[in-house]
């Protein structure tokens, strides 16, 4: 039993970034339409520009501020004016095929750029135990879930709470309407990409340390935040948090009491089932098909 | 024009027939290779250019197909049965995984089939017992036709040129009959398609399979081609690639993997020398391609033709302006 409660919590500290990561997914594609390959290689930069900033001496928080300075320029701003704004009237394929470049770009350059190999990464939470009731936690774990919920959480808040936060939920629901209400859209459509490259270098601080900085570590974590995403529901931002946090633990489970060969695809089982009878994610609403 | 892209079909072939007897084996063997995908991304053309279906798990029929051949060959069956075992396992995997994920939007196809890979790929790689895990599946053997057997560079490289003309003719003909009209309807609108009786679900699943059974003919090739599998030419990267392959010779124009194949697997052999900065600059390519010819390398044509005509309208136009209006000046003295 101590052994479950172990798994479930690890499962959920997992799933807990994998839910990041599928938060700005999904903010993403209500804000704009724009399905993001690249998504894996968004959280990989920002590692990759962390560790440049802490061999050049910077302590830890100062290269995490710096790092998500560049992001929201590189990963935020320049990615909409340069890719999802004049492929955005071509609808969804173009904007999927061109991620899917820059991610081979991205991770591409950063191996013949800079590395080939792993990098360790410094963890934040260093490697103290807790034990309660017979069940240990390792610290990173309590971390993990506590940042990753606090910041899923607050960015629920400040979509439901600011009207900042209400403006870009209005121009995710009606463009249109949005517009006519005297909302700046554009800069709407851009916070969304900040917010989503900002996640994104949080998600590279939590998940760097367990998965080593390397060019090509974002490949399995940007398919799981797409699962996750669809599993929780697409169309909704809480969907996200449930969806990796179910994908996290069902792994882990899978791997402790199934077979750890076959923990990546687990995901893909989930989302199988998810789309033969719900094909809305389990939070997600029906979309009305138009003609 | 038509005679045009008539005569240099006739000439591409004739090159193709005569080139390699002038090239070193490994020459030769990368041409095999190179024909070997354009056979697999013919069959993701159907599904992709053809019937509008992204899928991204190619590459798991690709990998299907080889290993069904490499292990029935393992065990002393012929590479004509195992041929046909490839196409039919491909298809029925096709239809299975089609059934699911062909209900819902676009866009869920390309994650599920980008799973798929993954699970297949993991598949490959855990079960030793049937594929030998990373360790692979040596010693395939190559195939014999009519009593002569294939095993050196070029006889097999007629032997794939000759299948992949077949499965051309395949998919030229599919293309011609009410199915491949249908398949085109579905992609330009799937509402109308549905309204003109045809069944949108069936349509999709076929154009799905079709492409995987293409597929499963590669790999069954490309297994005797190389005559030793292992996992790695099927993971996740690979069914991209072969997505983009299309996407780059041009979805839905016939002769775009031809072009597209080149790209990904000639190509880089050329550039050897610049192996990591290649696929840094293809992938930048790629974004690059989107922006500004989202249609393929094969639409330059077509694009130019098109700049062409509307240069000549407008000259006409002004020629014709000009011609007017002396009339009108005069008309005003």
């Amino acid at each position: 039993m101590t052994d479950f409660l172990q798994l479930l919590f690890s499962g959920a500290a997992t799933g807990s970034v994998y839910a990041l990561a599928a938060l700005g997914f999904t903010l993403l594609w209500q804000a704009s339409g724009t399905i993001n390959f690249a998504q894996g290689e968004f959280v990989m930069l920002p590692a990759f520009i962390m560790l440049a900033g802490l061999s050049a001496g910077l302590p830890l928080p100062l290269a995490f501020v710096a790092t998500c300075g560049v992001a929201v320029v590189v990963l935020g701003w320049a990615f909409k004016r340069g890719i999802a704004d004049p492929l955005f009237k071509f609808g969804m394929m173009p904007i999927v095929v061109a991620t899917i470049g820059l991610s081979i770009a991205m991770r591409n350059g950063v191996r013949a750029g800079f590395s080939a190999e792993a990098h360790p990464f410094p963890g934040l939470f260093g490697e103290r135990l807790f034990t309660l009731g017979g069940v240990t936690f390792t610290a990173a774990d309590v971390g993990t879930l506590a940042v990753a919920l606090v910041l899923v959480l607050g960015t629920q808040a400040f979509l439901q709470r600011t009207v900042t936060g209400r403006a870009m939920q209005a121009v995710a629901q009606n463009t249109e309407s949005a517009t006519v209400l005297g909302i700046n859209v554009p800069r709407m459509i851009f916070y969304t990409f900040a917010i989503n490259a900002l996640l994104a270098c949080a998600t590279a601080l939590l998940v760097t340390p367990v998965y080593l900085a390397k060019f090509d570590m974002g490949e399995s974590l940007g398919t799981k935040a797409f699962f996750a995403a669809i599993i929780g529901g697409f169309n909704n931002s809480r969907g996200a948090l449930l969806g990796g946090v179910i994908v996290g633990v069902a792994e882990n489970l899978a791997a402790a009491y199934i077979s750890p060969a076959y923990k990546d695809a687990v995901a893909l089982v989930l989302f199988m089932v998810v789309i033969l009878f719900k094909p809305q994610g389990l939070l997600g609403f029906k979309e009305v098909r138009k003609v | 024009m038509k005679h045009l892209s008539k005569l240099g079909a006739v000439a591409f072939l004739v090159l193709l027939l005569v080139a390699p007897t002038m090239l070193k084996s490994y020459g030769v063997y990368l041409f095999t290779y190179w024909l070997i995908y354009v056979i697999a991304t013919m069959g993701l053309n159907l599904t992709v250019g053809y019937a509008g279906q992204k899928s991204l798990g190619h590459a798991a029929f690709f990998g299907i197909g080889a290993y069904t051949v490499a292990i029935l060959m393992q065990h002393g069956f012929s590479f004509w049965l195992g041929l046909p075992a490839a196409v039919l396992l491909c298809f029925g995997v096709g239809l299975a995984l089609g059934f699911p994920a062909l209900r819902v939007q676009a866009i869920y196809l390309a994650f599920a089939t980008l799973g798929f890979t993954t699970a297949v790929w993991l598949f490959i790689r855990n079960e030793e017992w049937l594929t030998g895990g990373t360790f692979g599946i040596n010693n395939i053997g190559r195939p014999t036709l009519f009593g002569q057997a294939l095993d050196g560079a070029l006889p097999y490289y007629y032997f794939v040129l000759a299948v992949a003309i077949v499965m051309a003719a395949l998919l030229w003909g599919l293309l011609r009959s009410p199915w491949g009209k249908a398949f085109q309807a579905l992609r330009d609108n799937p509402i109308r398609a549905e309204s003109l009786g045809v069944h949108i679900q069936a349509y999709t699943l076929l154009a799905f399979a079709i492409g995987a059974a293409y597929a499963g003919v590669a790999g069954a090739l490309f297994a005797s081609l190389v005559q030793f599998i292992e996992p790695a030419p099927f993971t996740v990267a690979a069914s991209i690639m072969m997505y983009l392959m299309v996407v780059v010779g041009g979805p839905g124009y016939f002769f775009g993997p031809v072009v597209g194949s080149a790209v990904g697997v000639l190509l880089p052999e050329w550039l050897r020398f610049a192996q990591a900065w290649y696929m840094f600059v293809f992938g930048a390519a790629i974004v690059v391609l989107m922006l500004w010819l989202p249609d393929g390398l094969l639409s330059i044509p077509e694009r130019l033709r098109a700049k062409r005509l509307a240069r000549e309208a407008s000259a006409a136009r002004a020629a014709a302006a000009a011609a007017l209006t002396p009339n009108i000046t005069q008309g005003a003295q």
